[in-house]
């Protein structure tokens, strides 16, 4: 198939149409709009229901709904209404129910701007909601490759009864790049066999985040974290560029990866052996990733849109190894090349 | 590698300018992005895009120092003129621009993209006429491959439209190279 030009809020929802997705209840909020408003021109079209709710908890107890009938179903919004959907996806994680949540990124805290950040990485891949849970949380750096993470969520939603989060940042959303959609790579699926859809016969199922006797509870949280181990062992994603005979390796995630692609390509011209690790799930957190590192790394620099939350991560992965550093702005400024190219020479001044 | 800045009003068609020629380059198999300014400021505010076309890969979007700045009006060249790379390339909107540019270190170009538009008839095609200029002086995408994009994003009905693009494009590149 062709490529098409397509602007990152477009083509999740053309991703999500093409993954099965019928349902999507959602709220407006800059900078995802084009998400409900292309879902709502082409849900119709294919025989799924657009709804816009009365607010983003509405929104995310539609999806409860349908995620437990059975439903492919997805919900998009940014960091504000992100944050109000939380209870809704607690609830949805503690009675294990498949759906995808998009969170556009903007600038926080509070009601804050509408310009791109990564200041919602604690609150996707550290639970977010109350409860002992976890997202399963992809953080992709293109339009092509958000696409191609979406049509998979679905899937890894279905296969772990969890929700999965598709992280991007308004940059993400509002750009186009050229896009190809194809055919992720089939999981062998269980029917949803737990689903809500009428008893006719059957013995009935229930759906619910309530368990009052707290050994149970107990049980069930062990089960969760089961599945999360499982994640874990076998879904870490990375993308290792340079990294064969790095001193200097930068991490960074999403669009910020990309501007420190460019970045290692210049240190490298002016003989900065610069590499980058790039997380495409950070919930698993790719810590596989650390060990694959050459035994030339001499230091480490995280590079975020926000003051610092991917670098605890990078941290624990490097366990006091090596000095782990940090770059970031916030408040929807997109960093520089040439002030992370700064920072990156202070560091190897330092160490050599 | 071309990294432009498409500025102007809104309204004056500087994100479709820059979707059109990220849209050519995809045509002609290059990798391309295209990024807009977004903000509260919408109508009669201004607005900008950030495009690249490569054959190389993509890393950064963003365009921090342009190869190639196109400003519609004053605000955007004052903003956007400092940016340039040097022995970069300044097209401006001499209809609605009285001054020159300001650095020497860069090729300047003023085209009156209103009065040829309107020389038209269709004083909406301004932006096309840029288009024109710009394709014939650095040859970043073919004109026709940005008249098969202008084909593909116009909904059918509004197909007319196509031969006063084209025109207006033709008159840009005229300009362009009489004047050199």
């Amino acid at each position: 198939m062709a490529k098409q030009l397509m602007k990152g809020n477009e083509a999740i929802g053309e991703a999500a149409i093409r993954a099965g997705c019928r349902y999507f209840f959602g709220y407006p909020i800059t900078p995802q709009n084009e998400v409900p408003e292309y879902m709502a021109r082409r849900l119709p079209e294919v025989g799924g229901v657009f709804l816009q709710a009365e607010s983003e908890v509405s929104a995310i107890n539609m999806v409860y709904g349908a995620a437990g009938a059975g439903a492919r179903v997805m919900t998009s919004s940014s960091s504000p209404g992100i944050s109000l959907k939380q209870e809704g996806i607690s609830y949805i994680a503690g009675s294990e129910l498949p759906c995808v949540i998009i969170n556009i990124i903007r600038g926080g805290p509070g009601l804050g701007g509408i310009q791109p950040a990564q200041s919602d990485y604690f609150q996707a891949t550290k639970g977010g909601g109350h409860g002992d849970y976890r997202l399963f949380v992809f953080a992709p750096a293109s339009v092509q490759e958000m696409v191609d993470l979406i049509m998979e969520a679905f899937d890894i939603a279905d296969y772990y009864r969890n929700p999965v989060m598709v992280l991007g940042d308004g940059t993400l959303g509002q750009m186009m790049e050229p896009v190809e959609f194809k055919e992720p790579k089939k999981r062998d699926l269980p029917p949803k066999d737990w689903a809500t859809t009428g008893a006719k016969g059957r013995k009935r199922n229930i759906i619910n985040s309530l368990s009052l006797v707290a050994e149970q509870l107990e049980e069930h949280n062990w089960k969760l974290q089961k599945k999360y181990q499982h994640m874990k062992e076998h879904e870490q994603r990375w993308e290792l560029y340079k990294c064969d005979d790095a001193e200097l390796v930068l991490a960074a995630f999403g669009t910020t990866a990309r501007i420190v692609k460019s970045v290692v390509n210049q240190l490298r011209e002016q003989g900065i052996k610069a590499g980058l690790l790039r997380p495409i799930t950070i919930f698993p957190f790719p810590d596989k990733a650390f060990a694959q590192l050459p035994d030339t790394v001499k230091a480490f620099l995280t590079v975020e849109m926000n003051t610092g939350q991917m670098v605890e991560d990078v941290r624990l992965a490097v366990n006091g190894k090596q000095p782990v550093h940090f770059f970031g702005r916030t408040g929807g400024i997109v960093p520089t090349p040439a002030e992370i190219i700064a920072k990156a020479k202070e560091i190897m001044g330092g160490v050599r | 590698m071309a990294e432009m800045i498409f500025a102007g009003f809104g309204g004056q068609g500087v994100m479709s300018m820059g979707m059109m020629l990220a849209y050519a380059g995809m045509l002609e198999g290059k990798n391309v992005s295209w990024i807009p300014s977004y903000g509260p400021e919408m109508r009669g505010g201004t607005a900008n895009c950030a495009v690249v076309v490569t054959s190389d890969e993509i890393g950064s979007p963003f365009v921090t120092d342009p190869d190639v700045v196109v400003a519609m009006n004053l605000p955007s060249m004052d903003k956007f003129e400092p940016r340039l790379k040097k022995g970069g390339l300044l097209i401006y909107n001499s209809s609605l621009i009285e001054r020159e540019g300001g650095r020497d270190d860069i090729e300047v170009i003023g085209i009156p993209a209103n009065e040829i538009a309107s020389e038209l008839g269709n004083s909406r095609v301004a932006n096309m006429v840029v288009m024109g200029a710009l394709l014939a002086k650095t040859g970043v995408a073919k004109p026709e491959s940005v008249k098969d994009a202008l084909r593909k994003v116009l909904p059918a009905h509004r197909h007319d439209l196509l031969p006063v693009n084209e025109q207006a494009m033709e008159r840009g590149a005229e300009y362009v190279s009489k004047d050199r």
